[in-house]
C-alpha cells in the first residue's frame, strides 16, 4: 500500500465513486428555483446517515427528502415553507444550521457570553498587571525585596 | 494551591458534559409528533390494493402503528413479540409497509404470521416522511382522539411494550393488557 502511483489511482478512483453516487433529476427551468434547491439539499441532514447532507447520501430516504424538496421548490414554495415542513415531521435536527429559538438558542448566544467573559478576565488581568512596579520585569534592576529574593542571582 | 481550583472545576464541568454525551444514543432524534395529532393518511391496503387505510380507522382506540419493510433485518427481529402482542388482542397494530415489495411483503406475513389489523402499503414513502420515520422498525403510540403519545425507535420488546406502552395506555385510563 505505500506505492504512491497505486495510491493515487485509487484516490482517483475513490472521487469518481461519489460523483456518480447521486442520480441526477432534471434541472429546474427557473434557476432562482434550481439554486434553491440545490442549497436546500447541501442544508439538510440525512437522518439514516446523519453526517451527510441530503445532496450527498444515496440512502434511499435521502432520495425520497429530495424528491419532496424538488417537488416544493418546483411548486414555488418558499425556502420558509420548505424548512418548516422538514422540522415539522424531523425536528431541528433535520437542519443543519439550526434555527434560533429553543435549546438551540445557547448554541448562539454561548459564543457571545463566552468573548464577553474572556475579555472580562483579560480586563482583569492587564488591570492587576499595570498595578506592578513598571521595573518588575527588568532583569537589570536588582530589587531584593521583589520577587526575584532567593533566586541566587 | 487557590490557582488550581479554577481549572480543576473547569475540567469537571467538561468531564461531566463528555460524560452524558457519551451516554445518549447518537442514532435517537426525538419525534417533534409527541403530543400533536398524528398525520392524516389514506393507503392501499398491502394485501387488498383497492381498499384504503386511513388515519381514521385508527381512531377510537388506543392503536399502534409499526413502520416495517421486508428489506429491515430489526422487523424480522420483532415480529414474534407483534405477533404476541396482537395475541393479547387489546391493542390494534396497524402496519405501514414502508418503501417494500407488496409480493415480498405478502410473502413475510404469511410465513411469519400478521398481527396487523391492516397494513397500509408506503411504496412511495410519503407517509412515512410526514411521520418523520428515519429508519425501520419504529413505533407509534395513538390514543384515541388521534393524539401521538410516543414513538419507538428500533425493534420492539416485551420490556419496551409493558413499560413504554401499555403504561402509558394505562395512565391515560384505557386497557393495555
Amino acid at each position: 500500500m505505500n506505492n504512491p502511483l497505486l495510491m493515487t489511482i485509487l484516490a482517483m478512483w475513490l472521487s469518481l465513486s461519489t460523483a456518480y453516487a447521486i442520480e441526477s433529476v432534471e434541472p429546474l427551468a427557473d434557476p432562482r428555483q434550481q439554486d434553491l434547491y440545490e442549497r436546500l439539499t447541501e442544508e439538510v441532514r440525512c437522518l439514516v446517515c446523519q453526517n451527510q447532507t441530503i445532496g450527498d447520501s444515496n440512502a434511499p430516504l435521502a432520495a425520497d427528502l429530495r424528491r419532496e424538496v424538488y417537488e416544493m421548490v418546483a411548486a414555488g414554495q418558499s425556502e420558509q415553507d420548505i424548512k418548516t415542513f422538514l422540522t415539522d415531521r424531523y425536528g431541528d435536527f433535520v437542519l443543519y444550521k439550526p434555527r434560533y429559538g429553543g435549546p438551540a438558542a445557547l448554541l448562539w448566544v454561548a459564543p457571545i457570553l463566552l468573548l464577553i467573559l474572556g475579555g472580562f478576565v483579560m480586563w482583569r488581568i492587564i488591570r492587576r498587571r499595570m498595578a506592578l512596579p513598571v521595573n518588575l520585569f527588568d532583569e537589570s534592576v536588582d530589587d531584593a525585596s521583589g520577587p526575584h529574593e532567593g533566586a541566587g542571582d | 494551591m487557590n490557582r488550581f481550583i479554577v481549572p480543576i472545576i473547569g475540567f469537571a464541568v467538561l468531564v461531566v458534559f463528555l460524560l452524558i454525551g457519551l451516554n445518549r444514543d447518537p442514532t435517537f432524534v426525538p419525534s417533534p409528533l409527541i403530543g400533536k395529532q398524528m398525520p392524516a393518511f389514506s393507503l392501499p391496503k398491502l394485501d387488498e390494493p383497492d381498499r384504503m387505510v386511513s388515519d381514521d380507522d385508527m381512531r377510537g382506540q388506543f392503536s399502534v402503528l409499526n413502520v416495517w419493510a421486508t428489506w429491515c433485518g430489526g422487523c424480522r427481529q420483532e415480529h414474534p413479540v407483534l405477533n404476541r402482542i396482537a395475541e393479547q388482542g387489546n391493542v390494534p397494530i396497524y402496519g405501514l409497509n414502508w418503501k417494500d415489495d407488496a409480493q415480498m411483503a405478502g410473502e413475510w406475513l404469511r410465513r411469519l404470521g400478521d398481527p396487523y389489523t391492516a397494513t397500509a402499503f408506503d411504496e412511495e414513502g410519503r407517509v412515512a416522511i410526514d411521520w418523520g420515520v428515519y429508519g425501520a422498525p419504529e413505533t407509534f403510540l395513538v390514543a384515541p382522539d388521534g393524539t401521538i403519545l410516543y414513538r419507538h425507535i428500533s425493534p420492539m420488546t416485551m420490556e419496551v411494550w409493558e413499560n413504554e406502552f401499555v403504561a402509558r395506555i394505562t395512565a391515560a385510563g384505557g386497557e393495555g393488557r
